[in-house]
């Protein structure tokens, strides 16, 4: 037996002492593995306190679709409620569009998220809330701008959802790579009060639901809007976080699947482009 | 010739990539240890087994896999032996007999 240590193959450049596994995107820094989980819930956390996110004892509704984004903001909020004491009461909010072999799967993750991170779930469905279900639009009306109704549903029926959990707030795992894409679309649309809107971190507006109930109170975040996509992905991957990841059956032509490919092919040549979006 | 050679190699997928590969979480595979071009012959990169992935173990739709480039599409995170392939030279590394190289879609879903 030696006790000469060998030399570490790409040292962390925090710790130096062990081996790094991530390239950060934003700054290019090589990060070990407890590194890097430590960057990316600090700068979570710090994101919440400079932004003046919550309030203790806000009860918060966490949208989860048992997507990546979503099941990373669960366990990263619910590590940080405890580790920081926030005093938040947290609760899994998930809307069934109704779309067989997609959204009931996916469902079934969020379910198991609610076990693993002990935090209640509560369901709300297009068709309890409007009386039919994306399927039933779709045999209805076909394959078209199926997207664009269905994010309209679903932002209101998580206002719905949020009135019926008597939350304060509904926070979102939009990352920096969505708001970037959405950036993108609202440009391309000439939509400028949506483009303004858009990259708020916290939002409080009911100029959309035209549903009339008082929403006004509920406050609307996205924790995740300076957090890439990339770091997202591989933080699920080295905690083997349980999440959901197939594309929705009727989402293929849709507009955001242009705009997220056209920012990737630019992203292989500007690596700070979602800074500067 | 040395056509014989090959490296045992296991791939893995996960974030969706599984889809495009029968749905198979793990694949262990052979890949040749050299690849010729032209006349000479290099030892395997991760470009060449990107390749040769997309001819032999792809069933459909290469180009969700492989970019006009010759690399991974964009939004897709590839990891050898546990690390960001961006800290071991991207398409330049030269397999080892015994990797373990991780495909990651990052498009799927939210």
């Amino acid at each position: 037996m030696t006790t000469t240590a060998k030399p570490i193959r790409n040292p962390c450049n925090l710790c130096q002492s062990a081996r790094a596994i991530l390239k950060r995107p934003k700054t290019g820094q090589q990060l070990c593995k407890d590194c890097f989980y430590h960057v990316f819930e600090t700068e979570i956390h710090n994101t919440i306190v400079d932004n003046k996110l919550f309030r203790r004892g806000d009860r918060v509704a966490i949208g989860a679709s048992g997507g990546k984004d979503s099941t990373v903001l669960a366990y990263v909020l619910k590590l940080l409620n405890d580790r920081y004491s926030y005093g938040l009461d947290l609760v899994l909010l998930s809307i069934d569009e109704g779309i067989t072999g997609y959204r009931d799967d996916s469902l079934e993750t969020v379910k198991r998220n609610r076990d693993q991170y002990q935090i209640p779930l509560l369901i709300v469905s297009y068709k309890d809330l409007y009386g039919w279900s994306m399927d039933d639009i779709v045999k209805e009306i076909g394959r078209k701008n199926n997207c664009t109704f269905c994010g309209v549903f679903r932002r209101q029926a998580l206002d719905r959802g949020a009135i019926m959990l008597n939350v304060d707030h509904i926070v979102t795992g939009h990352n920096a790579d969505d708001i970037a894409e959405t950036v993108l679309m609202n440009i391309l649309r000439g939509d400028l009060p949506r483009l303004q809107r858009c990259t708020s971190i916290i939002t409080n507006d009911t100029s959309e639901d035209a549903s009339g109930i008082e929403t006004s109170k509920i406050l609307r975040s996205k924790p995740f809007k300076y957090t890439y996509e990339k770091e997202i992905v591989m933080y699920a991957y080295f905690k083997k976080l349980d999440y959901f990841s197939t594309e929705c059956i009727y989402s293929p032509n849709a507009y955001r699947g242009y705009a997220r490919v056209f920012l990737k092919d630019l992203e292989a040549l500007y690596t700070m482009r979602l800074y500067f979006v | 010739m040395t056509m014989s050679e090959s490296l045992a190699i296991e791939l893995q997928f996960s974030g969706g990539m599984e889809l495009l590969f029968d749905n198979k979480k793990t694949i262990h595979t052979k890949v040749p240890a050299h690849f010729r071009q032209g006349a000479d012959s290099h030892a395997v990169t991760i470009r060449d087994l990107i390749g040769w992935m997309a001819s032999h173990l792809l069933k459909e739709r290469p180009e969700l896999f492989i970019g006009p480039d010759g690399s991974v599409r964009s939004g897709i995170l590839v990891l050898v032996n546990g690390a960001d392939w961006e800290l071991e030279g991207e398409l330049e590394y030269e397999l080892q007999d015994g990797d373990e190289i991780v495909f990651i879609s990052t498009l799927h879903g939210g």
